[in-house]
C-alpha cells in the first residue's frame, strides 16, 4: 500500500442558503481553498471522487456530470460516490484508496449538498411523505443510551453548548450563537424526545475539499514547509437496516471499523493514543454513544467524558473542536468535513479552534439507520508512536 | 469544430498497480421489459448466482460495492436496502457508488490492491421499467442551462448520430445494420422505411427498457487460480469524463473513450473481442472508429445494450461477457462502459488470461 497524506483542506462559509452561488460555484469555493492550501492547481490533480447524499435532496441527478467541468476533471477520472450519511467520509476513504493503490498519484476528494434547493426531510422519507426525518429516526436510540447508562440529562445539552460555543472559533461554521447557554438550550423546542431544537443539527448548504498525495507529494510539502496529514488507517463498515438482535446503540459496523482503523494505525488505547476526535454528531447524545462504540470510553461510561469537560476544546480529549455537525450541516459534505478538520489539526493548521499539541486524531461520519460507518485515523507523521 | 475542443489528452504517466487481479465469476438475471422483483431480490437472486459455482459464500467475502441509481429506482437511500442482498452480517467492509456496476468493478480493483483482502463482489443493478425516462433523463442535465430544456436521451442522442453520419463515421444503412446484428431479427431495408422517432434515429437504433441486475466476483492472488482454471485478469482498466454540456464537445468524437484506452493499454496487444456500452446504433460506430477496432474483432456477440440494456447494470455486463470470452479459452478482451448524454463519460477494462 502506497503511504498517502493529506496536503490540502478547504471548505466553504455554510450557510442556510448559499443563494450566491451555483452547485459549480460552492464546490470550486471549496476546491480552490483545498488547492491554494496545497500550493497546487487543478492541473496537479489527476482524479477526482465526488460524494454527496441522495441526488433527491437537490433533484439533480448523477450532479458528477455536471460538475466534471466546475470540478477540473476534464480529461479525468471522475468517481462518484454515496453511501448515505456517511458519504463524505467514504469520499475520504475512496480517494485514499485511488492514491494506496497506486494507480493515481494526487486526487481530489469534493463533497457538498446544497440543501436549500429542496427538502431533504422530503428526500429522507423517499419522497413519501410522513417522513420521521434523522431525528425521529434516532430519537430511540437516544432513549435507549440514556436508558442503557443511566445518564442524566443535562449531557445533551452540554453537548450542544459545546459545539457552538467550538463553532465561533471557527470561521466557515454555519450556526454562530454568541449566547448559548444550556438554559438556552433547555428552553429550546422539544423535537423528537429527548432531542431539543437546539441539540439538532442544523440543515446547510457547503463543500469540502481535500486534497490527497502519495508519500512522495507528502514529503515535499513537509520540506517546503507545509506540514502533511498521514493517514495511519482508514475503513468503512455496513450492516442491515435492522433486525432482531442488532444494537444501533453500539453498532457492530461501528464498532468493528474503529477497531479496523485501530489496527492499522498501530492504535491499543484509543482514548490515550488519539489527540481528538471529529465524531459525526447530528443530534447532541451521539458524542456519548459514539464515544463508547469507539472504544474511547468504557459501556456506559462516555456521558462522563462529557460531564466532566474532557471532550471541550482545552479538555483532555476534544470531540468537535470545529463545532461538529451540530454547527454546520451540508449533509454530503459533513462527513467529508469530519476527515478535514481531523486533518487539519494533525497539521496544526485549525486555526482558532486548534487541539493544543494534537498529532493524531480520529475522524468518523456514519450514515442511514445508523448502519453505514466510514473512519480514518491520520498523524503529523507515519510513526507518531515511536 | 476545430481541434481546440478537444479534451486535452493526459495520459498516466504514474501508474503502479498490479496486475494480479481477476474476474473468476459473474452471473446476471434475467432481462426482463418489467420484473416484479425489487431490486434487492434481484441482487439477492444474483449474488448467490456468482458465488455458487465458484464454492463461495457471502461469508467469504471481503469487500462489496454497489453500483445502483436512486432516481431509476425512484427512492432517496434505495440501496440501503440491497445491504439485505449482500448479507451484511457480521457487517462488511462495503461501498456504493451512484454509478454503473462497471464503476463499483473499479473501485473494488482499486481496494483490492491496497494488498490486505482478496475477494470481492460488485453488482449493478436497475429497474427502469418503473419510470419514464423522458422525465428521468433531463434531471442529469446541468441544472441551469440544460435541464430545463427537458430534452430527453433520445434527443441527445439524435443530435449525436446526427454528427457521426456528417462526419461519415455512420450512415442510416450501417446503424441498421448494428441493430439487426445485435438483435439477430430484422431486415435492414424493411428497417429504413420506418418513422423516425427522432431524426436520424428510429426505433431500431434505441435501447429497449429493460429490468435487471448483475454481480461479479473479483479477486486478488493466488486466490483466482485456486478458485478457476482460466481467471479473467484486469490488465488494464481506466475511465475519463468530458466537458458536461453537449454543445461544446465534438460529438463525433469520444475523446474520453482514448484517453482511458490508452491509459488502460489497448494498443499494446490485439484484442478478440469488444464489449461496448452502446445503448444507441451509432454509438457501438463511433466507438469502433475511435477505439480503431477492425472488422478482426467481433463487436457486441451478445447483442448488446441493443438487445438488453439494465441502466446501472448494462457496463458490468459487458465486463462479464468479456470476462466469458476469456474463461472460454479466448487471450484478450476488452469492455467499454459509459455514462451520461452523448457518451459524456467513458470506461475501458482490459481483460486477458495468463498461461
Amino acid at each position: 500500500m502506497i503511504p498517502t497524506a493529506v496536503v490540502g483542506v478547504g471548505q466553504t462559509h455554510h450557510k442556510t442558503r448559499r443563494l450566491d452561488v451555483s452547485f459549480g460555484g460552492l464546490v470550486r469555493e471549496a476546491v480552490f481553498r483545498a488547492l491554494e492550501d496545497a500550493h497546487m492547481t487543478l492541473d496537479d490533480i489527476d482524479a477526482v471522487v465526488l460524494g454527496k447524499a441522495p441526488d433527491l435532496f437537490e433533484g439533480v441527478m448523477k450532479p458528477e456530470l455536471y460538475l466534471s467541468d466546475a470540478l477540473g476533471a476534464v480529461g479525468k477520472p471522475m468517481f462518484r460516490v454515496h453511501t448515505a450519511g456517511s458519504v463524505g467520509g467514504t469520499t475520504a476513504i475512496v480517494a485514499a484508496s485511488h492514491v494506496q493503490a497506486g494507480k493515481h498519484r494526487t486526487v481530489l476528494a469534493v463533497a457538498f449538498e446544497k440543501q436549500s434547493e429542496g427538502n431533504a426531510q422530503f428526500a429522507l422519507g423517499s419522497g413519501k411523505g410522513a417522513s420521521l426525518g434523522a431525528g425521529g429516526a434516532f430519537a430511540p436510540f437516544i432513549r435507549a443510551y440514556i436508558q442503557r447508562s443511566g445518564a442524566p440529562e443535562h449531557i445533551g445539552w452540554k453537548v450542544a453548548v459545546k459545539d457552538r460555543l467550538n463553532a465561533l472559533k471557527n470561521p466557515y461554521a454555519h450556526l454562530k450563537i454568541e449566547d448559548i447557554s444550556i438554559e438556552k438550550v433547555k428552553a429550546s423546542p422539544m423535537m423528537w424526545d429527548p432531542i431539543r431544537f437546539l441539540e439538532s443539527c442544523p440543515s446547510s448548504d457547503g463543500a469540502c475539499a481535500v486534497v490527497l498525495t502519495d508519500e512522495q507529494g507528502g514529503r515535499e510539502a513537509e520540506a517546503a514547509g507545509r506540514p502533511a496529514a498521514w493517514i495511519l488507517g482508514a475503513s468503512s463498515r455496513s450492516e442491515p437496516p435492522s433486525f432482531p438482535g442488532r444494537d444501533p446503540v453500539r453498532p457492530a459496523a461501528c464498532v468493528q471499523c474503529a477497531d479496523d482503523v485501530y489496527a492499522q494505525a498501530g492504535i491499543t488505547n484509543p482514548r490515550e493514543q488519539l489527540d481528538m476526535a471529529e465524531l459525526y454528531v447530528p443530534f447532541s447524545w451521539h458524542e456519548a454513544i459514539w464515544l463508547e462504540a469507539h472504544g474511547i470510553a468504557e459501556p456506559g461510561e462516555g456521558w462522563k467524558m462529557i460531564d466532566d469537560g474532557t471532550t471541550e476544546l482545552t479538555g483532555a480529549f476534544p470531540v468537535n473542536a470545529s463545532g461538529g455537525v451540530l454547527s454546520s450541516n451540508p449533509i454530503g459534505a459533513s462527513g467529508l468535513l469530519r476527515f478535514a478538520e481531523a486533518a487539519n489539526q494533525v497539521r496544526g493548521a485549525a486555526g482558532e479552534h486548534q487541539v493544543e499539541g494534537a498529532r493524531t486524531a480520529l475522524a468518523m461520519a456514519y450514515g442511514a439507520n445508523s448502519q453505514y460507518f466510514s473512519m480514518w485515523v491520520v498523524a503529523n507523521s507515519l510513526q507518531p508512536f515511536g | 469544430m476545430s481541434d481546440t475542443s478537444r479534451t486535452p489528452v493526459r495520459p498516466n504517466s504514474y501508474d503502479r498497480t498490479s496486475d494480479d487481479i481477476a474476474v473468476v465469476g459473474w452471473a446476471q438475471t434475467p432481462m426482463l421489459r418489467r420484473t416484479e422483483k425489487s431490486e434487492t431480490q434481484l441482487l439477492m437472486d444474483v449474488i448467490t448466482d456468482a458465488l455458487e459455482p465458484l464454492s463461495l459464500t457471502r461469508a467469504d467475502i471481503d469487500f462489496t460495492c454497489l453500483g445502483s441509481c436512486d432516481y431509476i429506482t425512484g427512492q432517496a437511500f434505495s440501496f440501503v436496502s440491497n445491504l439485505d442482498a449482500i448479507g451484511a452480517w457480521p457487517p462488511k467492509r462495503d461501498s456504493h457508488v451512484e454509478m454503473d456496476g462497471a464503476w463499483a468493478l473499479y473501485e473494488a480493483w482499486l481496494r483490492l490492491q491496497e494488498g490486505d483482502i482478496d475477494i470481492a463482489v460488485v453488482t449493478g443493478s436497475g429497474r427502469s421499467s418503473t419510470g419514464d425516462p423522458t422525465l428521468i433523463y433531463p434531471m442529469e442535465m446541468d441544472p441551469y442551462f440544460l435541464a430545463p430544456l427537458g430534452a430527453d436521451p433520445l434527443t441527445f442522442a439524435a443530435l449525436q448520430a446526427r454528427a457521426v453520419i456528417a462526419a461519415g463515421i455512420a450512415d442510416e444503412r450501417s446503424m441498421a445494420q448494428v441493430a439487426v446484428r445485435s438483435r439477430g431479427a430484422g431486415d435492414v431495408d424493411a428497417l429504413l422505411t420506418e418513422d423516425y422517432l427522432r431524426e436520424p434515429l428510429r426505433r431500431h437504433d434505441v435501447p429497449p427498457i429493460t429490468d435487471g441486475a448483475a454481480a461479479m466476483v473479483l479477486v486478488r492472488g493466488d486466490r483466482a487460480r485456486e478458485l478457476v482454471d482460466r481467471p479473467a485478469y484486469i490488465t488494464g482498466f481506466d475511465h475519463r469524463t468530458e466537458c458536461h454540456n453537449p454543445s461544446f464537445r465534438a460529438l463525433d468524437d469520444s475523446p474520453s473513450t482514448r484517453i482511458a484506452a490508452s491509459a488502460a493499454g489497448l494498443g499494446d496487444a490485439p484484442v478478440e473481442v469488444a464489449e461496448l456500452q452502446a445503448a444507441f446504433t451509432h454509438e457501438e460506430l463511433l466507438l469502433r472508429s475511435v477505439l480503431d477496432l477492425g472488422d478482426e474483432v467481433t463487436v457486441n456477440a451478445s447483442g448488446g445494450a441493443l438487445k438488453e440494456n439494465p441502466i446501472m447494470a448494462t457496463g458490468l455486463v459487458r465486463i462479464g461477457r468479456a470476462a466469458d470470452h476469456i474463461f472460454g479459452g479466448g487471450s484478450r478482451a476488452l469492455a467499454h462502459s459509459t455514462s451520461g448524454p452523448c457518451l459524456q463519460q467513458n470506461l475501458i477494462c482490459i481483460l486477458e488470461a495468463r498461461s
